[in-house]
């Protein structure tokens, strides 16, 4: 055996806690090691090449590389590696910044676990055998999840691209969030004006199979060849036949709108017979079965299916569909869930008629709204003066820590476009305006001259004035004067922040993906990999991975985009072949292992044995261990490969002179 | 449930200027069929005073009279007093989060030959009533008609933060829900968890009389007749300075301020002398009203 | 230096500036190390809890600018003003402070340091009260509210008895007034366990 060793600074990373120079010297006294280096950072080219250049000229034939977490670089030294003719799964990696030298500061101590670590591997990587990637075809659809600003571009770009988009949304319309909005900050465009050109060209374009009111049910398969079932909900219309004319929601038998409409958040009604906003896409009516009378009673008029006549679209009997579809890539845009005023009590949200959401004030603003644009009190009343309070339900540990990234911004949309509405003094309450992006800081310079005021201090309390005129005081400290204020207004705004979907930990299981701390989908690397997933083949588009506005929601939904074309069009992928394999011959066929499996891979063929389907394996091991005759083994996870590393691993804590012996079935 | 017998630690008020709070609880608890025992040789829980001098021996004052009750063999020790309530929950808070403090009470209270802290469940009568006894079987037990008017609900700060779980931190509802049990209308009162002020109405008089007069003429603003308290600290602070606010501020605030166990316990059939309303300095005019002396004789007239 | 203080004879005014030598970090440091005093510096200065309190209109400084002066060292400013003795002990800050400080117990700790050094305000009632307070219940295990009241007053303001004369009539004609100085058995039981660690 001649295993080269290869110890990298990672700059001060590595080298600042752990005596490189010391661990090199060992590793080159360790039996079997050919010899060993160190190097300031083993992943740069002059790196790569020291590793090509010694498996050449000293005919090393296992590398040892210790470094970073082989999350970063173990596709680069296994290339490397390939590179100068030898097996690529001849290298091992020891990941000595992430689990040495970033977690310790005791320099010798730390030195000695590295030493651990090194033997550790030098001993398992003699037992590695030559492995092969397998290629396999990659389906060239892709499915978009969530029809808001984030997938309805991504679906676009891909659509554009040539490649088949599934679009699958919940509501019985794409748009999302940005539907909802009247104008966009900061540049004050109108929001339906540059979304419902978007809108139409997703219903319109050849490429794209729009699923609205449709959820995913189930998703199977890996990386280029998923399967994924898709529910269709039963509108009780039928979307081919209807015209968008609406004349249904004219003749239905509530002459009144009586339900309160949750596009309007409530602030309007509407019948059972509906269309979310004028411009949905597509523009299919939907019947909602819960307060439709037929539904109730079987008993009404249907004057609705009269009036529809000859189209005859209308239909209460209509089923929810099942569609099966393949897939080589998903887009993940399912965007966020505004947060609950009526969670912090003492704003009074719910209690007081004059709180409201700042989403509430995007559709009383709004043209398309309940009040045709007019900026109105309950009791229609226009308001003189109006506090915005910020951060609601963000940077609080009560609630949300994190900072929601918009509500600043929409904040001062929201001030202006009152005062503009209304010339109403406006106030808002803020602990620091975060207003970093591009005519940002310019928008917020703009509102300001307009006369907006801006108390810096979150506010403490909402209450009813005391002289009894109906107005509410807002109190904060305004910390830059150093007092505190006491400030009646006639309507409060709560700029309630952005959280992950209610359900996003279902959605995320049943995608097999990770959420971070704060409940947001997690990306693969904050930085180098903010689209990604840790499922391969899986993106991620707006919100859904975090707080962000518009333009971060589209740049992102391209990314998205890009990445999902990149995978398909390569037409193969390769898999790794860290693979589970049955020993035939062994293999008793208790069935165990069928069940364990999380991603089906497992059979139960005639001979009366199990196998797996090495395309769907992911390698987990949950079979191995499992196995109950021990007639499961896996590729890269050999039991001499883990028993060696082990012992290398305690070697050094020896008991009574000798090293600890690890028995046979640990 | 109805022969339960509770520890009872009063607190020092109970024996001063809160002796009425002490005479409606006893009535209440025993019309309820619940027995209150009261801590032998209890000390002082060390309050918002102690605290501001010596932070482990206010701990270890606590510590004493949860060490008692626990030689005494109570599991459970009720509190009527917002500031004992908070103080014995506190060093039971400390104990648990530092072990520095866990250390010192331990020691201190080997020292007196007491036992170590063990888990004494500390309650406050509100609790008690709202949760083991509960609404339903209050009003089942009611004996007397309302002939009051609307009550304001006022919690006071100590009782329900941050150590607490006797009612919710921001929106407290269960004394009105008890109340209201009992056929007593309560209003909306938005300033039912302000600070009354304390010991501020004995030391920065014009602040403490300030806090009181904002509490006060809130209540009466929502249409409230009276104000019920679960603290002997607010009681006293919003009874005993009326006089002094009406002659401050000029306006006519004169609204009885009632203990919640002595509404209670009146509708449970209790009389005016063992629910020591006889005791309330401010309101007597609508008191004499509501709680005649002679109750039988106006309720036949209903 | 004292020639530079160029407003000796106007006392009332303050030097609204600071140099950094003022400043004693490690100070800071240790006092956000006290039990119930953590997090100190993850404050916002976002005045959630001046705003809560119902007494920080009379403070001098309110309850955000103490936690920003212990955490800039500015140990004289935070320990010799008024702010900490009108803390009523009501919580609401700390229940509302949105990075969960718990400001009550920081006021706390701060008028303990201020007694042990002498520099809370003089002829405060507060300190004042609190100190007698300790005195009445280190003697006798509970507190009399007549003689604390009586103590209080002679120690701070006599005057003031005067004024209280009203109040008292009317407690003693309720029967709400005990001049009875309560007393528990075991005081001495009392005193070891309090002594058994005193000065710790
Ligand atoms: C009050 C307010 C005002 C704002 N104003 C502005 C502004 O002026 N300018 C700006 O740049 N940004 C603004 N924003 C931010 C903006 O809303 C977001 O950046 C944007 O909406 C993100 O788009 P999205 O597609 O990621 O999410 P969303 O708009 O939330 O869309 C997600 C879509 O996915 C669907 N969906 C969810 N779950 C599923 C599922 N399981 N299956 C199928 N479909 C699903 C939803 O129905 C929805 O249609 C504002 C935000 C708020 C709260
Ligand atoms: S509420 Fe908390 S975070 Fe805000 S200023 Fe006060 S102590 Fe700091
Ligand atoms: S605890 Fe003190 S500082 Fe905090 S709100 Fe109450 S009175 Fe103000």
């Amino acid at each position: 055996m001649r295993t080269g060793v290869y110890v990298c600074h990672c700059g001060t990373n590595i080298a600042g806690t752990i005596d490189v120079h010391a661990l090199i010297g060992y590793a080159g006294s360790l039996p079997g090691v050919a010899l060993a280096r160190e190097y300031k950072y083993m992943c740069s080219d002059p790196g790569q090449e020291l590793i090509r250049q010694d498996i050449c000229d000293y005919k090393l034939d296992r590398v040892v590389v210790a470094a970073c977490s082989p999350h970063l670089h173990e596709k680069t030294f296994r290339q490397a590696v390939e590179q100068a003719g030898l097996n690529p799964f001849y290298c091992h990696m020891v990941n000595l910044r992430e689990h040495d030298s970033w977690v310790h500061a005791d320099k010798p101590a730390a030195t000695e676990k590295a030493m651990d670590l090194v033997r550790a591997a030098v001993r398992r990587v003699k037992w590695h055998v030559p492995l092969e990637r397998r290629q396999v075809p990659v389906h060239a659809e892709v499915l978009v999840v969530g029809g808001g600003i984030a997938g309805i571009d991504a679906a676009l770009t891909l659509a554009n691209a040539g490649k088949h988009v599934y679009l699958v949304e919940r509501e019985p319309t794409i748009g999302g969030h940005m539907a909802q909005f009247d104008k966009t900050f900061p540049t004050l465009d109108c929001a339906a004006c540059i979304l419902t050109p978007k809108m139409t060209a997703v219903k319109a374009h050849r490429n794209i199979t729009l699923w609205t009111y449709s959820e995913v049910r189930q998703v199977e398969g890996y990386v280029g060849n998923y399967s994924v079932t898709v529910r269709r909900k039963p509108r009780y219309v039928i979307e081919k036949l209807c015209v968008g004319c609406l004349e249904c929601i004219q003749a239905c038998v509530y002459k009144q709108a009586k339900v309160p409409d949750p596009f309007n958040l409530g602030l309007s009604k509407r019948k059972p017979v509906y269309i979310p906003f004028p411009q949905a896409v597509p523009q299919v009516v939907a019947i909602d079965p819960e307060t439709c009378i037929e539904f109730k009673s079987g008993k009404c008029k249907k004057t609705c299916v009269e009036v529809c006549a000859e189209r005859n679209a209308i239909d209460f009997k209509q089923q929810a569909e099942i569609q099966t579809i393949q897939v080589g890539a998903i887009i993940l845009a399912t965007g966020f869930d505004v947060f609950d005023g009526a969670r912090i009590p003492y704003y009074g949200y719910g209690l007081y008629p004059n709180v409201y959401t700042a989403l509430e004030i995007e559709r009383l603003v709004n043209a398309s709204g309940p009040t045709g644009g007019e900026v109105v009190l309950r009791d229609g009343r226009k308001p003189a003066s109006v506090g915005i309070v910020h951060c609601v339900g963000s940077r609080d540990l009560h609630t949300n820590r994190y900072c929601s990234r918009v509500c600043c911004m929409y904040s001062l949309k929201l001030a202006h476009l009152i005062k503009e509405k209304t010339g109403a003094d406006v106030y808002n309450f803020y602990i620091d305006i975060r207003a970093p992006g591009k005519a940002f800081e310019e928008f917020y310079n703009r509102v300001a001259e307009e006369g907006v005021v801006f108390v810096r201090g979150k506010a403490a309390d909402v209450y009813p004035a005391g002289n009894g005129d109906g107005r509410l005081i807002v109190q904060a400290e305004d910390t830059l004067l150093g007092m505190i204020r006491k400030i009646p207004v006639d309507m409060v705004v709560l700029a309630t922040g952005l959280e992950p979907r209610a359900d996003a930990n279902d959605v995320r299981r049943l995608f097999n993906i990770g959420c971070s701390g704060d409940g947001f989908f997690l990306e693969r690397h904050p930085k180098l990999a903010p689209v990604n997933t840790f499922a391969d083949g899986i993106f991620l588009a707006g919100c859904c991975q975090g707080p962000k506005d518009i333009p971060d929601t589209v740049a992102q939904s391209g990314a998205a985009a890009a990445q999902a074309l990149a995978l398909i069009d390569a037409g193969v992928v390769e898999l790794e072949p860290n693979t589970a394999h049955v020993l035939e011959d062994a293999c008793s066929g208790c069935k165990t292992c069928l069940p364990l499996c999380p991603y089906s891979a497992i059979s139960f063929v005639e001979e009366k044995k199990a196998r797996i389907n090495e395309v769907l394996c992911k390698g987990c091991g949950t079979c191995v261990a499992a196995c109950p005759s021990g007639s499961i083994r896996q590729n890269l996870f050999e039991d001499e490969e883990i028993f060696e590393e082990i012992d290398g691993l305690l070697a050094s804590a020896a008991v009574g002179g000798g090293p600890v012996r690890i028995q046979g079935d640990l | 449930m109805t022969s339960a017998t509770y520890g009872y630690y009063p607190g020092c008020s109970m024996r001063g200027s809160g002796i009425a709070y002490e005479e409606s609880l006893v009535t209440l608890f025993r019309l309820l069929g619940l027995t209150l025992q009261e801590l032998r040789d209890w000390n002082c829980c060390g309050a918002t005073s102690y605290m501001c001098i010596d932070e482990n021996l206010a701990f270890l004052l606590s510590a004493r009279n949860l060490a008692l009750a626990q030689q005494t063999g109570f599991r459970e020790l009720v509190t009527p007093c917002s500031a004992c309530y908070l103080c014995l929950r506190k060093v039971q808070d400390y104990v648990q989060r530092y072990p520095q403090v866990a250390e010192r009470v331990r020691d201190s209270l080997a020292v007196a030959s007491l036992p170590p802290l063990d888990a004494v469940k500390v309650r406050h009568p509100l609790e008690i009533l709202f949760t083991d006894v509960e609404p339903e079987r209050i009003r089942s037990k009611a004996v007397r008609h309302w002939h009051g008017g609307q009550v304001a609900c006022y919690y006071g700060c100590q009782l329900v933060r941050p150590y607490g779980e006797a009612d919710r931190l921001h929106n407290p509802t269960r004394m009105d829900e008890l109340l209201q049990a009992v056929g007593v209308p309560t209003v909306k009162f938005a300033l039912k968890t302000k600070c009354c002020g304390g010991s501020l109405t004995g030391t920065i008089h014009p602040v403490g009389l300030r806090l009181n007069y904002i509490l006060l003429k809130e209540a009466a603003r929502k249409g409230a007749k009276a104000i019920a308290t679960v603290c002997p600290l607010c009681q006293y602070n919003l009874d005993a300075y009326q006089a002094e606010i009406r002659r401050e501020t000029g306006e006519a605030l004169d609204l009885p301020i009632l203990f919640f166990t002595q509404i209670l316990g009146w509708a449970l059939g209790g009389d005016v002398r063992s629910l020591g309303l006889h005791r309330a300095i401010s309101g007597r005019r609508v008191i004499d009203e509501w709680f005649p002396q002679h109750p039988e004789e106006v309720e036949s007239y209903v | 230096m004292k020639a530079l203080r160029a407003f000796w004879f106007r006392p009332e005014m303050r030097r609204k500036m600071k140099f950094q030598r003022e400043a004693d970090p490690e100070w800071a440091q240790q006092v956000a190390q006290r039990p119930g005093c953590e997090g100190l510096f993850s404050c916002l200065q976002c005045g959630t809890c001046s705003g809560t309190c119902p007494l920080s209109i009379y403070m001098d400084f309110a309850p955000r600018r103490i936690i920003g002066l212990v955490r800039e060292g500015f140990r004289e400013d935070a320990l010799g003003c008024q702010t900490i003795w009108l803390c009523a002990s009501c919580y609401a800050c700390a229940v509302h402070c949105p990075r969960q400080i718990r400001i009550t117990d920081v006021m706390y700790s701060l008028k303990r340091e201020a007694l042990q050094y002498k520099l809370y305000p003089r002829r405060f009632p507060i300190p004042v009260l609190a100190q007698e307070f300790y005195g009445i219940v280190s003697d006798r295990g509970r507190s009399s509210e007549f003689w604390l009241v009586l103590r209080m007053a002679l120690h701070s303001n006599p005057l003031q008895l005067l004024t209280l004369i009203g109040t008292g009539w009317r407690l003693f004609r309720t029967g709400r007034l005990s001049l009875h100085k309560e007393q528990i058995e075991h005081v001495k039981e009392l005193q070891a366990e309090l002594a058994g660690r005193r000065g710790t």
